[in-house]
This record gives C-alpha cells, sequence and structure tokens, in this order.
C-alpha cells in the first residue's frame, strides 16, 4: 500500500499534492467538479489587505508549453476572504487550507496575516513575495535577502501559525534568499513563483497582455524549478514546497526526490480542471513502478 | 460543468475562414443558448473558448473562425476524430426578459450564439428579427439557416455587396421588445448606442481556465467586478461599463 501521507510543517496532510495559488480560486470553483477532500491541502487566490481589481486586459498570453498571466493580484481584499470565502468553503473542504498572502509594504504583510491568524480554517501562511505583476510591489521583497527577511520577521512576529515564504525565480541567487527566509524564522518556503515573460502579437506589434510583461508558468519551467529546489533544499533545513510545471505524478515524484516536501501544481488546473485529482490517483501507481513505499522516503533522495 | 470526449461528424468551411463543426458527445450540461464550450488542440496549452451554435441531444454544433494556430488546426479536423471539451461554461443569455418581439443582432462570428438562441423564441412562438452584419458578400453565412427557423432576417454589409449597406446599426428600425446582441466590441458599443430598449451583450475576452478559477477575464461592471467566463460572457445593457 502505497504511504502517500507527509508532514508539513508540523501539520500531516493526505498527500503532497496542493492546488498553487490562483489557480484554484477560494476553492469552490473545483468543489462543483470534484470531492476537493482528496487533497493534501489547497493553497487560495493570493490575498491583500485591500481589495484589488488587478491589472487591465488582456491578462492572458499562452506560450510553448505554458502561459502568461498578468491577473495583478485580483481579490476581495482580506476582510472578505475571511466574511464570505471561508465559510462558503465549509461545505466543501474540512481540512486546513493555506492562505496566500501578498502586501506592498510591511505592514499589510502584518496586518493580513495576523487577521488570517484568527482562523481555524487556515494551517499555514503562505506569504508572496515574489508576485512580478503589481508595479512597486512584490517585486522587491523577494528579490532582496534583507527584505525578505524583515517580511518574515514581521509576519512570524503575529501568527503562531506555520509560516511559508513563496519565492520568485527572477533573482541572481535564490539560494541566500532562502536561507535569508531561514535566518528570519521561516517554517517553510515555496518554489518558484512565475518567470517573468513576455509575448508581442505580430499583427499589431503589441504585447499581448495590456501590462506588457506577465508571470510565465507551465509545463516549459519545470526543468528550472527542478533546479532551483534542487539548490534550495540543499542549502536550507526548513521543508521546501516544489512547484512550477508540475503536471503529471512523475513530475511530483521527481520535485520530491530534488528535496521537496510537498509539490503544488498551478497552471495545469487551467487546461485540465481535474489535475490535481488525475495526479494523485495516479501516484500509487507511479510509486509501485519505481519501487517506492513512501513518498517520505524520497524527499531529497536525488544524491 | 462537464469534460466530454467529443467525435467530429463533419467539419465544413462555410466562407474562406469560417468554418462549422459538428459533435457526437454528452451536451447536457449545455443549458442555455449563448454559453460557450473550451477545446483542448493537441500541442497547445491552452484551451479554445468557442461559442455554442446549436445544441440538440447530444449533437452539438459550433462555428468559428480561423484566427491563429488553434484554430487553423481545428479547420484541418475530419469527421471521426475526437476532441477533449469542456462543456456547459457562461452564464448564457436569459431567454425570460425577451417580450413577444426580440431583436437579435449578430457580427461576424459574433452570429453563431444567436442561432440557438433564435430556435429558442420561435419555438416559443414569437416574432424574431435577425440582423447579421459582415463586411462584405463573401463573408456572410447561416442567412438561410435563419430564414428556415422562421426568423425574419436583415443582412448588412459595411460594402454593400449584399443587403443593406452599413453597419448592423443601419437595420435597427424600432419595434422590438428587446434585445440580444454578439460582436466585435465596437459593434456592441454602436448597439448599446443605437438601441431604444434594454438588452444582452455577451463578450469576448482572452481567457486562461474558461470556469472561473484564473481571474483571467475580470471586467468591472456597475454591479462590481465580474468574470467573463463564469459571471458572463453575456451582460445586460445596464451593467455595462465600457473600458477606455
Amino acid at each position: 500500500m502505497a504511504e502517500m501521507r507527509v508532514n508539513l510543517c508540523g501539520i500531516d496532510i493526505l498527500n503532497p499534492i496542493i492546488p498553487a495559488s490562483g489557480t484554484f480560486g477560494y476553492g469552490y470553483e473545483y468543489a462543483d467538479l470534484y470531492d476537493i477532500n482528496c487533497l493534501g491541502t489547497f493553497s487560495f487566490k493570493g490575498t491583500t489587505r485591500e481589495p484589488r481589481f488587478g491589472n487591465p486586459t488582456p491578462r492572458i498570453a499562452e506560450c510553448t508549453a505554458g502561459m502568461i498571466n498578468s491577473v495583478g493580484l485580483q481579490n476581495p481584499g482580506v476582510d472578505k476572504v475571511i466574511a464570505e470565502e471561508l465559510p462558503r468553503l465549509v461545505g466543501c473542504f474540512n481540512k486546513k487550507v493555506m492562505a496566500n498572502v501578498s502586501g506592498f509594504c510591511i505592514d499589510d504583510y502584518a496586518y493580513t496575516c495576523n487577521r488570517l491568524d484568527v482562523c481555524e480554517q487556515v494551517g499555514w501562511l503562505e506569504v508572496n513575495v515574489s508576485c512580478p505583476n503589481v508595479h512597486g510591489g512584490g517585486m522587491s521583497f523577494g528579490t532582496s535577502p534583507d527584505a525578505v527577511a524583515e517580511v518574515t520577521k514581521a509576519v512570524k512576529a503575529v501568527t503562531r501559525k506555520p509560516v511559508i515564504i513563496k519565492l520568485t525565480p527572477n533573482v541572481t541567487d535564490i539560494v541566500s534568499i532562502a536561507k535569508a527566509c531561514e535566518d528570519a524564522g521561516a517554517d517553510g518556503v515555496s518554489l518558484i513563483n512565475t518567470m517573468l515573460g513576455m509575448r508581442i502579437d505580430l499583427r499589431n506589434r503589441k504585447p499581448v497582455v495590456a501590462n506588457v510583461m506577465g508571470g510565465f508558468s507551465g509545463r516549459a519551467i519545470f526543468p528550472v524549478a527542478l533546479r532551483m529546489v534542487y539548490q534550495v533544499a540543499n542549502a536550507v533545513k526548513i521543508p521546501v514546497i516544489g512547484m512550477g510545471g508540475v503536471a503529471t505524478a512523475e513530475d511530483a515524484v521527481e520535485m520530491m526526490l530534488a528535496g521537496a516536501t510537498a509539490v503544488q501544481v498551478g497552471a495545469q488546473n487551467l487546461v485540465n480542471p481535474y489535475a490535481c485529482r488525475d495526479i494523485i490517483e495516479d501516484l500509487p501507481r507511479v510509486m509501485d513502478k519505481y519501487g517506492i513505499e513512501k513518498l517520505t522516503d524520497i524527499i531529497g533522495g536525488c544524491r | 460543468m462537464k469534460q466530454t470526449i467529443f467525435t467530429i461528424e463533419n467539419n465544413t468551411a462555410l466562407t474562406d475562414c469560417v468554418y462549422e463543426m459538428k459533435l457526437v458527445g454528452d451536451t447536457s450540461e449545455i443549458t442555455a443558448a449563448g454559453q460557450f464550450v473550451n477545446i483542448a488542440i493537441d500541442g497547445l496549452f491552452l484551451r479554445r473558448p468557442i461559442s455554442v451554435c446549436d445544441v440538440e441531444d447530444g449533437l452539438l454544433t459550433i462555428v468559428y473562425k480561423v484566427v491563429g494556430k488553434g484554430t487553423e488546426q481545428m479547420s484541418a479536423m475530419h469527421a471521426g476524430q475526437t476532441l477533449d471539451i469542456l462543456t456547459g461554461l457562461g452564464n448564457g443569455y436569459d431567454i425570460t426578459l425577451s417580450g413577444d418581439c426580440p431583436l437579435l443582432i449578430g457580427g461576424g462570428v459574433g452570429v453563431p450564439p444567436l442561432y440557438n438562441l433564435a430556435k429558442r423564441f420561435i419555438a416559443q412562438g414569437k416574432r424574431v428579427r435577425v440582423i447579421l452584419g459582415f463586411n462584405t458578400a463573401d463573408e456572410v453565412f447561416y442567412e438561410d439557416e435563419f430564414k428556415a427557423l422562421g426568423c425574419d432576417v436583415a443582412v448588412t454589409t459595411v460594402d454593400g455587396t449584399r443587403g443593406i449597406k452599413g453597419f448592423v446599426t443601419a437595420a435597427m428600425h424600432e419595434g422590438y421588445s428587446y434585445f440580444y446582441t454578439c460582436g466585435p466590441e465596437p459593434m456592441l458599443k454602436a448597439v448599446y448606442t443605437e438601441s431604444v430598449t434594454d438588452g444582452q451583450f455577451s463578450f469576448e475576452e482572452r481567457m486562461g481556465c474558461g470556469f472561473g478559477a484564473c481571474m483571467g477575464c475580470s471586467c468591472k461592471t456597475v454591479t462590481g467586478y465580474k468574470r467573463i467566463c463564469k459571471d458572463g460572457p453575456v451582460l445586460c445593457k445596464e451593467e455595462i461599463l465600457w473600458q477606455k
């Protein structure tokens, strides 16, 4: 019997497959399609202190084996998430959810995390210091070890829940950023967020997305993500959540071999809404094929 | 929403670049005219959202224009091939507000979703007037199909090579109880300005998922933010906020 349970920052989860923030809304769109209780958890839509509409449309550009998005953190704001979105989830998801938080100054992060700290349904706080979409926003925190440490400390000071810092790949040395998170008290790191990308429409010679640039995700980025997960996992002792282009159970196993304790699935949910369920159902077969009895046995197993 | 494998029954060119594809499969999730389906294409990452032209007991008809790689690939497909399709997406038109003589206004590939809508109104015994707008005579399609349903059909072409010369608004005479429209945004704006009753507009936007999860196709409306794919594509006249 394939054992898929993992422990993520002190909380046991059924399996390591976690829908990534921004591709799973607040869960209930998918609860109409399948019983989302088969998931270990999911990371909800990036939430900010104030409501946000986000960037102008078009916000989506297709790429070879992937896509660019410039949604720009559209969300109803933390107060409405607590008052409306989380209660709505009660009927369809009976586990701890991962709360994804974004901000534009240290105070924003602390305020939003503090508000979510009292929510029983929230298991982890995943702090996005990497969204490349917002001018003068998250980007600056995630690209400097000092700034990322400051955010980590500010958030840790207002919550007892495990704090996971979600890292941007758009940096020179992701290992130094991850280490700064660990030193500042982070309970885990998740990586990678989207890579900054761009497309141009040949017909009108204009950028395809209105915001000019956006976050590139999808299967094309998997090798880059895997490499960064490997580097970071070998440099820190805290758990690493691997993501970036994961689309199959084989990809998930590969991420875990690189050092990931859990694996997030993002863009694939948008093209196959059943992607996470399908991966979870296929994991025992892949584990059996490669002689894996317990998934925890293979974390960082690539030497 | 449902993910289903459909089998192509036929795929024929209606004009130089507009094709009609009929597919057999489970259409049970398609409940309203004006909804759309999202089609997976081999080798391309995102699905292609295409409006439902007609649906009847497991037979789905779509009419699409070749504009890029995805639709180009679709145009080369033949009977017997299968497609992975998400069905039952979007709100569709609300037919309860139509009154006795609804006016349906379509421009270019905005015409197809009006076909099933017209069919529903005719079945209710309503007097349906349809305006089909195109650039030129070579681009005209579905004129006979709408006539065969029993609609009063007016065709407009920008260059005057068929029907009334001008835009769809040139054929928008009073006497309708309500209107339904789909087409390029400049046309929708013109219809908005010209119309003398309430009505419903179907919008197009680049989409990520097509089922409300990614916020890729959001727009601002009088009643707040809406996702074209999930809360739309149909919006009522009174809730529209034109951008730019």
